[in-house]
């Protein structure tokens, strides 16, 4: 298991109000993804635990743009990573910010 | 004049020598082999009937048995080579030179025996061009084909599956050349008339039918979200603003999950009776839920699909049927329907460079080509005009005079950034320029060429190359959906931004598209079983699809 860590500067803060989101599962190229909004409003932070090793740059990359083009503000997001291809993150990463902005159901 | 006719005296001949071996048209199989060495000379050119679905299988196995002894050096000229008796034909030695379209299942081992010059290769073709080479420079001497009833006059009924057995029968027969029909049964009276019987020379009766592979059926169960997201991009980002309403699907997930959003997603958008109404398209078991919520008028067809038999009969409104009720396939005419009468080809590759070629042959598979560069090629010779057609004509030259300027097809590739086991779906250089170097070809097997393609379509969004205006934005867009690749990593970042301001690239926020819709209940069907009972029990899927 790979842990890597992330603090970035968010350019807009997540909508919504909900408190925290789950999206996806753990699964062999599949993801977990926890969203809970409990950081200042213009950070986010991502912690990866990963079951695939010597990924750092690919999740660099992703990290980085998910938070440069979603509202991330304020989000501290845990992933818990089957060895999900890249475009899988982006897309859970994707849905996690949607659901959160989301009513409570 | 005497020399005239002598095409003629040599089909006289090989006539006699078959009819030692058969009483009237109808050989017994126990005399197949010995039959088939009396009708084929060494160095004949020998069409062994076989494409992506149908096979000759009886007569592919009877041929591979000869003795190489007795006839050798043929020179086989077929659609598909995909059975092993198709090589094993090359093995032997009965066989040396190739001119193919498609090796499918057959792509290792076919590359194998390239390189250990066991085969001489010819070239490889779309569907459309080696047919178009019967008529011309390789009109084979003998054909071997496959029907599924025959009577004693030699009238063939090829039933759903007629896919090639026309167009191989008109350049035989015509020019002198001896037609072989294997046939599941011979019968009194044929359903219905597909080949006439004075253009089939003999028939052997199988006692089975001919092998036809399921090479059509995508289980829905297997369709990913990123995949689902794909093609929600593809639908509200190229179907919806062109109007597409006459097209080809390739073959893959990307166009199944495609043809399952239509009922959900696409009636949504409000696209029902505005896109996918005509279709050059097997019977893909993926289109039952939108043909039956009503979004199909027409489909012909290149060839049929295994257990969709009944519920196409039982549609005849949509496909082309005959007198007896089944589907009639044509390929040579559905790939020129392909080709002029569709507005759009889409389909899945397995490779792209930054140039914007793509190709499916890997440096140690050669799959050959099948249909999609035909249908995934604009053609020249189109004179109608269509919506899309002129939109998109106008993208690639807003200068021009609108009177003189042509159209142009929309020639899509829709794929993942990262395919089978995380191969990535694009890169530097193709691997089948290696290819091309080490058998010394001519050419490189390139499935859709740079200026063919208009759009590429990943989860990250939507290339629109018609709009690039030189080489090194056309660069930059294709980087600029290339997700998290080496090469969408290498991208300029601020010239794909530039880029995408001007509509060049749209991604799924731009388009509106909610990353939550990309879930697996937005799919009509979610499994085989679905698809089956979408149909009212009409699709009856091959059991190695059934798994309840």
């Amino acid at each position: 298991m790979e842990k890597l860590s992330f603090r970035l500067t968010a350019p807009r803060s997540a909508g919504g109000s909900r408190a925290q989101a789950i999206v996806g599962v753990v699964a062999s190229g599949n993801l977990e993804v926890l969203l809970e909004r409990n950081l200042p409003a213009d950070v986010c932070t991502i912690d990866i635990a990963t079951a695939a090793h010597g990924f750092g740059m690919v999740w660099d990359a992703v990290v980085r743009d998910f938070v440069a083009r979603r509202s991330a503000g304020g989000l501290r997001i845990s992933i818990n990573d089957g060895g999900a291809r890249p475009d899988t993150v982006a897309l859970r990463l994707a849905q996690g910010v949607r659901k959160i902005e989301e009513p409570e159901r | 004049m005497s020399d005239w006719g002598m095409q003629k005296a040599a089909l006289g001949e090989r006539l006699a020598a078959g009819r030692q071996h058969a009483r009237g048209k109808v050989v017994p199989i126990p005399s197949l082999g010995a039959f088939l060495t009396a009708v084929i000379r060494s160095g004949d050119r020998v069409c062994l009937e076989g494409d992506n679905q149908k096979q000759a299988d009886i007569l592919a196995s009877a041929l591979a048995n000869l003795d190489p002894q007795d006839v050798h050096d043929l020179h086989m000229v077929q659609s598909g080579v995909v059975l092993p008796s198709h090589l094993d034909i090359f093995e032997k030695g009965i066989a040396r030179r190739l001119d193919f379209s498609y090796s499918g299942p057959q792509a290792a081992r076919i590359a194998k025996m390239l390189f250990g010059r066991k085969i001489e290769l010819g070239a490889v073709h779309t569907y459309l061009e080696l047919f178009a080479r019967y008529f011309i420079d390789l009109t084979p001497n003998v054909a071997l084909i496959a029907a599924v009833s025959a009577d004693k006059d030699g009238n063939l009924y090829t039933g759903p599956n007629t896919e090639d057995t026309p167009t191989v029968v008109e350049a035989t027969s015509y020019k002198n050349g001896l037609v072989v029909a294997q046939v599941t049964e011979i019968v009194d009276k044929v359903p219905r008339v597909d080949i006439p019987g004075d253009l089939v020379h003999f028939v052997v009766e199988a006692g089975r039918p001919f092998y036809v592979e399921p090479l059509f059926t995508r289980d829905p169960a297997a369709i990913t979200e990123t995949q689902i997201l794909t093609a929600m991009l593809a639908i509200k980002g190229i179907y919806a603003p062109y109007g597409v309403r006459r097209l080809n699907h390739g073959i893959g997930f990307n166009t199944a999950a495609i043809e399952l959003l239509l009922p959900t997603y696409g009636e949504k958008l409000g696209l029902k009776g505005k896109v996918c109404t005509h279709f050059a398209l097997n019977p893909h078991p993926t289109m039952i839920p939108a043909i039956e919520s009503g979004w199909v008028e027409q489909i012909h067809c290149f060839g049929s699909e295994v257990g969709m038999e009944d519920y196409v009969a039982a549609r005849s409104d949509v496909f082309f049927t005959g007198p007896d009720g089944s589907l009639r396939s044509n390929r040579a005419f559905c790939q020129t329907a392909g080709l002029y009468a569709c507005d759009m080809f889409i389909g899945s590759t397995l490779q792209i460079d930054l140039e914007g070629h793509s190709s499916t042959v890997t440096t140690s598979r050669i799959a050959g080509f099948g249909g999609a560069p035909n249908m995934g090629s604009d053609p020249r010779g189109r004179r109608h005009p269509s919506e899309p057609w002129l939109k998109a004509g106008a993208e690639a030259a807003p200068d021009a005079d609108a009177a003189l300027r042509r159209g142009r097809k929309l020639v899509v590739q829709i794929g993942e950034t990262f395919g089978d086991r995380n191969a990535p779906l694009f890169v530097e250089r193709l691997d089948a320029l290696e290819l091309a170097r080490a058998l010394k070809l001519d050419l490189a097997p390139v499935m859709v060429y740079s200026d063919d393609v208009t759009h590429i379509v990943t989860e990250e969004g939507i290339a629109n190359l018609l709009m690039c205006r030189s080489k090194d934005e056309r660069e930059q867009a294709i980087r600029g959906v290339a997700g998290y690749t080496e090469i969408g990593r290498a991208r300029d970042a601020k010239l794909v931004e530039q880029l995408r301001q001007r509509g060049v690239i749209r991604r799924p926020e731009d388009l509106g598209i909610d990353p939550l819709d990309a879930d697996r209940r937005l799919l009509a069907a979610r499994s085989i079983k679905d698809l089956m009972l979408a149909s009212g029990g009409l699709y009856r899927p091959p059991s190695r699809f059934r798994n309840w």
